[in-house]
């Protein structure tokens, strides 16, 4: 956990995200490390599902094709377990409650251990059904990334209470909300954050360019999704320079934003 | 139920932070307007006066008389406005909305039923209605998309997944997510997060209710046996509801075997499913040994659902209720039968609680009584089933 707080504090850092197995056992590896090479200070590894109700049209598609190769838990632990040869950057898990809970808690937080993976989002587990997996994550000293959206508001303060690793503030408002508004709201959020804990914020959802990679002044981190899988979809043959050149730009945008700092 | 949310280890609140504090309010909204004697008297009012309850309970002679075991009754919920059970929780939901000020509904739809039953409330209450369906099941159900249309409601054709009832419930939590403000999720079934299972329940438990007294009114005691279709289950627990403490009255939950439980094509959850986390509850699922969600089938579009509300995985577990597989063939059988024994053309679903009252009204004795919930009416199944029988109709 304390891997996951080094990368990011203070550090306009860049969160990245892939589908495991997308496109293939073997890019998708090389993918990763390239990732972590030009410069990500911590990867999300996303473990696909048949129904990823949180996830937009890109990672959907993602999933659906690395599950229609047959892809299963295992083969994500053999992939992480290749990626671990040449990489150390941080690593967390992105997935779903049910292949988690399939596996077994237990089994499931042990076998990141044994991997470091140093921590696990899983979205459609809120505040009010943590209890069980959380204290086997803490045996295990895995980070359970704890969600904030807008919306939150007063369950705030007991959600950072909850939190390791880093925070992740979901920054969508919906259909709503123009980008400027959007960070401007999302700042509020991160600073209330800041003031009950030093567990590093990042924001994501939606961050696709230069420009918005420059917004969030007040957060340690932005999370981009979409963006770098839509890279990986589009460059089929090899999108290791692609993948480079977006992370390095993206990154310039943060340091650009937090000069300050 | 234990655990708030739970029955047993059933149940709980398995979705995004994101919805979490729109959940929180119905919740709230939910524990309030229940206790509320107008909110009660207005939905009394509702039932009775526009959605033309209480249902009859109608002792169906010739079947009797001709599977000559077990009295057979047909709790007649296809009588009812807009032709199924969905009606009772879609104006319960929807007046809870109302009471909210929220000004649009959305729903899931898989036969559609539930779907055009949301509709009218929308359409009753001048509200707005979205209607997410699946691209398989708007083509397999094409006449009740054009009668949602009829009524006002928008309906989006769902291509994501396997384009059924599953991936319909994901698109409707998805634009719930995106429009939580002035939007109400009118949930069809009893399953999805708390407290959906336990809010169906309390409006479904009319069809219970009623049948409780018409059954000690008509006949002087308490059915053997009380048969109803199970998908998620909302029928099936509004059959139940008022039943389970009688332990001398069995219960059981009938589900789509499809082309039989030895296929990959069944909807069969409680036969084949394990336990898992899906669509915001604990609770019993079709799915891979890494957790996946299965395609599901059966010729039936409103029980071809991979899991299950999780108070019937608990009455399962508890062995308060049993829960039986009917494959496609022998509910279109059923559903040829009642049409010609009775005169009623009962919905595909409701067919399947007829099959098994045919299996086993002939091996019990004529002095025991079975209720079968005859959940919906078939006129939606018509095409369809002239399809299977491979008959060329044409409109």
């Amino acid at each position: 956990m304390n891997d996951i707080i080094q990368a990011l504090k203070h550090k306009n850092a860049f969160i990245g995200f892939t589908v495991a197995g997308y496109p293939d056992f073997e890019k998708s590896a090389k993918y990763i490390v390239d990732m972590a090479n030009a410069g990500a200070d911590l990867i999300e590894v996303g473990i696909a599902f048949s129904d990823p109700s949180a996830d937009g049209p890109t990672i959907m598609n993602a999933d659906q094709k690395v599950l229609a190769k047959g892809t299963t838990t295992e083969d994500v632990f053999r992939l992480m377990t290749e990626v671990r040869k040449h990489t150390n950057v941080p690593l967390v898990f992105l997935t779903y409650t049910n292949p988690v809970f399939k596996y077994g808690y237990e089994k499931f937080l042990s076998k990141m251990k044994s991997l470091n993976i140093q921590g696990i989002i899983m979205p459609d587990m809120p505040l009010e059904e943590q209890e069980v997996f959380l204290n086997i994550a803490q045996q295990y000293g895995r980070a359970f990334i704890q969600l904030v959206t807008l919306q939150s508001g007063n369950r705030l303060a007991k959600i950072v209470s909850h939190a390791s690793g880093f925070i992740y503030v979901v920054s969508s408002l919906g259909i709503t909300g123009s980008q400027n508004e959007l960070s401007n709201e999302a700042d509020k959020i991160v600073t209330s954050i800041k003031e009950l804990t030093d567990i590093p914020v990042a924001v994501g959802f939606g961050i696709t360019t230069y420009d918005q990679a420059k917004l969030f002044s007040s957060a340690d981190a932005i999370i981009v999704g979409s963006a770098l899988v839509r890279i990986i979809e589009e460059h089929p043959d090899d999108a290791t320079i692609y993948l480079i050149e977006f992370i390095q730009k993206m990154k310039g945008a943060r340091n650009a934003t937090n000069q300050n700092d | 139920m234990t655990k708030k949310g739970y029955y047993g280890e059933y149940g709980g609140q398995f979705v995004p932070e994101l919805l979490m504090p729109a959940i929180n309010e119905v919740t709230e909204a939910f524990n309030k307007y229940k206790e509320d004697p107008i909110f009660n008297h207005e939905l009394k009012d509702l039932f009775d006066n526009y959605a033309n309850r209480p249902s009859m309970l109608y002792y169906a002679r010739n079947m009797s008389k001709d599977l000559g075991g077990a009295q057979i009754y047909l709790k007649r919920e296809d009588l009812n406005h807009t032709g199924a059970h969905k009606i009772n929780n879609v104006l319960g939901q929807a007046l809870i909305a109302k009471r909210m000020g929220k000004t649009r509904l959305i729903a899931e739809t898989g036969a559609g039923q539930h779907g055009v039953a949301t509709a009218t409330a929308a359409a009753l209450f001048g509200m707005e209605a979205e209607i997410f369906m699946g691209k398989e099941d708007t083509e397999r159900q094409a006449l009740n998309v054009y009668r949602m249309e009829l009524l006002g409601a928008k309906v989006h054709a769902v291509t994501t997944g396997t384009q059924v009832l599953k991936d319909a419930v994901n698109a409707t939590f998805q634009d719930w997510t995106k429009r939580i403000d002035d939007t109400f999720y009118v949930l069809g079934s009893a399953v999805g997060p708390h407290p959906f299972p336990e809010m169906v329940k309390y409006f479904q438990s009319i069809i219970s209710e009623e049948a409780r007294s018409q059954f000690l009114e008509q006949t002087g005691r308490l059915p053997d046996a009380v048969l109803a279709a199970v998908g998620g289950g909302s029928n099936a627990i509004g059959a139940f509801a008022k039943f389970i403490d009688d332990p001398e009255v069995e219960l059981i939950g009938i589900e789509a075997a499809g082309k039989g439980v030895n296929t990959q094509q069944t909807a069969a959850t409680m036969a084949l499913g394990t336990t898992g986390i899906f669509h915001g509850m604990k609770s019993q699922f079709l799915q891979s040994a890494d957790g996946q969600i299965d395609p599901v089938y059966s010729i039936s579009a409103g029980l071809d659902y991979p899991g299950i509300g999780p108070e019937h995985a608990y009455l399962k577990d508890i062995n308060r209720a049993k829960y039986v597989p009917i494959t496609d063939e022998e509910a279109v059988e059923a559903f040829e039968y009642i049409a010609k024994k009775e005169g009623i053309i009962a919905a595909i679903e409701s067919a399947h609680a007829v099959a098994y009252a045919m299996k086993i009204a002939p091996k019990m004795r004529k002095d025991q009584q079975i209720m079968v919930n005859l959940s919906g009416r078939g006129d939606k199944d018509v095409a369809a089933i002239a399809r299977y029988k491979g008959v060329d109709i044409h409109e």
